[in-house]
C-alpha cells in the first residue's frame, strides 16, 4: 500500500522509526494527485515545491534525533477559504481569482509550527455557499466513491482529497454542515468544533456567528490529533473562547458502557431516505450491544432550524461580503465612476448562489423587514439552543443521520435552491446552537457511504470522540477505500 | 408578504449588484419561495423570548493599547487592483 493511503498516526510511527521519510510520503501524495485528480478535481492549487521543502526539513530533524510533533511531516490540504501567505486563495470565487494573502490564517500558522506539510488548497462552493461544490466559480469536485455524484459541500474538495488519498488530513469550514455533510458523502471523519474553540482569524468570513474550522481525517484518532493542533484561544479572533483545550487523544477510549445517547426522533422524519435511516438504526443497535443506553427523545424546534438558518446566514453574509468592492484586493471591473465600479465588479465577480444569498440577506435586514425576518429568526434560534440545553442535561451525546440521503448526482438539485438547502437539514441545528458535531462512516447504500452524526455539549468534543472511537474500534467502515482504479490516469489529469 | 420585482431592484441597489432582466425575474421567484418557506417561523410564539445573535457570552474584547506588529504598506498594497503614491487608487469620486 502507498504511504498516502495510511492514517496520520500510522505514518507518525513509520516516520519516527524511519521506515518512510517525509519526502517519500509527500511524493506519494503528489503521485496520487497526479493519478486521480484529473477526475476528482479536489485541488484549486497544489504547492509541491513548498511542501517538499518542509518535508525535507522534517527528515533532517528526524535524522538529527530531534523531537518531532505528532503531525510533523503529515501532508495536509487546506480549504481555499483560509488565508495562506504567498499562496493564492480564491474562495473558489472569480472575485478573488488573483488574491494572494499577505498573511497566514492562525490555523495555518499552527499547522506550520508543528511541521505539518501543507500540500495545497482545495475546491469549495463559492464563499462556502452550497452543498455540492457545483457552485464553485471554477469547476466541480467529484465524489471518489462514484464520480457521477457530488462530494458534498461546501468543503467538497477537502473531503474528497482525504477520501481519495490525495491528502492524509485536511481542513474544512462548517457554517451549516459544510464539514459534516461532505464527510458523510465521501466516507471520512469530519468534525465541527464548538463555536469559538478554533480561531477564525484568516478564515474568509461567510456567516460569522456560525462559521467554524475543523478537520477531515481517515479515522477518529487522527481527528483527535488534528484537534490538538487546532483548538485553543487566539487573541486575533475576538470570538475565540477563553477555554483551555485538553489532550483530545485522552478521550480515545474503547468503552461506552452506561453512556447515555439521545436519538432525536425529528431527525428521522420524512425526507430521510428509508435506507439511510435503516443504516443508522443498525449503528444504534451496535451501540446498545456495546453497553450504551440509547433512548429516543425530542428536539421539538428542529423543523424551524432550516428557515432560521436561511435568514440568519444570508443576513450575515450580505454584511460580510460588502467588503468585495474592487478597491483593495481581488477583481475590479473598469468603470469611470465609483458606484458603477462597485456594481460592475460585484455583478461580474460573484456567482448566482452568492448573489442570491446577498439579495436574501439584504432584504431580511432592510428597513421594514428586519423585525419580521431577522429578529424573528434570532428569537427562534434561542428556542433551538434551549432544546439542546435541555437534551444535554440528560444525555452525553445525541446521535442522528448526518444527511437525509447519500451523495446525489450532479444537477439533481442545482435548479432548486430549497431542495439543495434541505441536504443540510440534520447539520444546521448544531451551528445555530454553537455545539460540536461530527460525522463518521457507518455503512453504505448502493455503494455510497452513509454518515453517522454525533452532537455534544459545548466544549465537550471529548465525549463525542470517545463514542466515535468505540464505534470505529468495533466496526470496519473506516477501512474501506473508494474504487479509484476506474478514475486513475484518466485524461485531463493535472500537472503538479 | 410577497416580494415584487421593484423591491428586488431596490434590494439589488442596496447590495450594489447590477442584475439583468433575466436575473431579476429569477431572483424574484426564488426569493419569494424561500421567504414563503421562512414564513413558517411566524407560526411560533416568540413573545418574551430573547434573541440569540451569538452563542458565546462575550461582550467587548480589549487589549492593552500598545504598538504591535502589523503588515507593512507595500505588502498591504500588493493585491491592489490599482495603486499609486502608497495608496489604493479608485475612480474619481468628486
Amino acid at each position: 500500500m502507498n504511504s498516502c493511503a495510511l492514517t496520520a498516526h500510522e505514518l507518525r510511527d513509520l516516520l519516527r522509526s524511519r521506515q518512510v521519510s517525509a519526502e517519500e510520503l509527500a511524493g506519494s501524495v503528489f503521485d496520487q494527485i497526479e493519478r486521480v485528480d484529473g477526475v476528482i478535481r479536489a485541488f484549486m492549487t497544489v504547492t509541491k515545491e513548498k511542501a517538499l521543502d518542509t518535508a525535507r526539513l522534517v527528515d533532517k530533524k528526524i535524522k538529527n534525533g530531534e523531537e518531532i510533533a505528532p503531525l510533523a511531516g503529515i501532508p495536509v490540504a487546506i480549504k481555499d477559504n483560509m488565508c495562506t501567505r504567498g499562496v493564492r486563495t480564491t474562495c473558489s470565487s472569480k472575485i478573488l481569482d488573483n488574491f494572494v494573502p499577505p498573511y497566514d490564517a492562525t490555523i495555518v500558522e499552527r499547522l506550520k509550527a508543528v511541521d505539518a506539510v501543507i500540500i495545497g488548497k482545495t475546491n469549495l462552493d463559492e464563499f462556502a455557499m452550497g452543498s455540492s461544490t457545483e457552485n464553485s466559480g471554477f469547476f466541480a469536485t467529484h465524489n471518489p466513491w462514484n464520480p457521477d455524484t457530488v462530494p458534498g459541500g461546501s468543503s467538497g474538495g477537502s473531503a474528497a482529497s482525504v477520501a481519495a488519498d490525495e491528502a492524509v488530513c485536511s481542513l474544512g469550514s462548517d457554517t451549516g454542515g459544510s464539514i459534516r455533510q461532505p464527510a458523510a458523502f465521501c466516507g471520512v471523519v469530519g468534525l465541527k468544533p464548538t463555536y469559538g474553540y478554533v480561531s477564525r482569524y484568516g478564515l474568509i468570513a461567510f456567516a460569522s456567528s456560525l462559521d467554524q474550522i475543523g478537520p477531515f481525517t481517515k479515522d477518529v484518532t487522527d481527528c483527535a490529533l488534528m484537534l490538538n493542533v487546532l483548538a485553543g484561544h487566539d487573541p486575533k479572533d475576538s470570538t475565540s473562547a477563553e477555554v483551555e483545550a485538553p489532550d483530545f487523544t485522552s478521550f480515545l477510549v474503547n468503552d461506552v458502557k452506561g453512556m447515555k445517547i439521545g436519538i432525536p426522533k425529528e431527525y428521522f422524519n420524512e425526507g430521510i431516505e428509508p435506507e439511510v435511516a435503516a443504516v443508522i438504526r443498525q449503528a444504534i443497535m451496535k451501540f446498545e450491544e456495546l453497553g450504551a443506553v440509547c433512548e429516543e427523545m425530542s428536539l421539538p424546534h428542529t423543523e424551524y432550524a432550516l428557515p432560521t438558518y436561511y435568514i440568519i446566514a444570508p443576513a450575515e453574509a450580505s454584511s460580510n461580503l460588502a467588503r468585495y468592492d474592487g478597491v483593495r484586493y481581488g477583481f475590479r471591473a473598469d468603470a469611470s465612476d465609483m458606484v458603477t465600479m462597485f456594481m460592475k465588479t460585484r455583478s461580474e465577480g460573484f456567482g448566482p448562489e452568492v448573489k442570491r444569498r446577498i439579495m436574501l440577506g439584504t432584504y431580511a435586514l432592510s428597513s421594514g423587514y428586519y423585525d419580521a425576518y431577522y429578529l424573528k429568526a434570532l428569537k427562534v434560534r434561542t428556542l433551538i439552543r434551549q432544546d439542546f440545553e435541555q437534551a444535554f442535561a440528560k444525555y452525553d451525546v445525541l446521535l442522528s443521520p448526518t444527511t437525509p440521503t447519500p451523495a446525489f448526482r450532479f444537477g439533481d438539485k442545482a435548479d432548486n435552491p430549497l431542495s439543495m438547502y434541505m441536504s443540510d437539514i440534520c447539520t444546521i441545528p448544531a451551528n445555530l446552537a454553537g455545539i460540536p458535531g461530527m460525522s463518521m462512516p457507518c455503512g453504505f447504500v448502493n455503494g455510497l457511504p452513509v454518515g453517522l452524526q454525533l452532537m455534544g455539549r459545548p466544549f465537550d468534543e471529548g465525549k463525542m470522540l470517545r463514542v466515535a472511537y468505540t464505534f470505529e474500534q468495533n466496526t470496519d467502515f473506516h477501512l474501506r477505500k473508494p474504487p479509484l482504479d476506474r478514475v486513475a490516469g484518466a485524461p485531463g489529469t493535472k500537472e503538479v | 408578504m410577497k416580494i415584487s420585482k421593484e423591491e428586488v431592484e431596490h434590494v439589488a441597489l442596496l447590495a450594489r449588484l447590477h442584475l439583468s432582466d433575466e436575473e431579476k425575474e429569477m431572483y424574484t421567484g426564488q426569493l419569494n419561495s424561500i421567504l414563503e418557506y421562512a414564513g413558517m417561523l411566524n407560526s411560533l410564539d416568540t413573545s418574551g423570548v430573547e434573541p440569540t445573535a451569538h452563542v458565546l457570552p462575550l461582550k467587548n474584547v480589549f487589549r492593552e493599547d500598545s504598538t504591535q506588529e502589523c503588515i507593512d504598506r507595500e505588502l498591504a498594497l500588493l493585491n491592489a487592483p490599482q495603486k499609486g503614491e502608497g495608496t489604493f487608487k479608485v475612480p474619481r469620486i468628486v
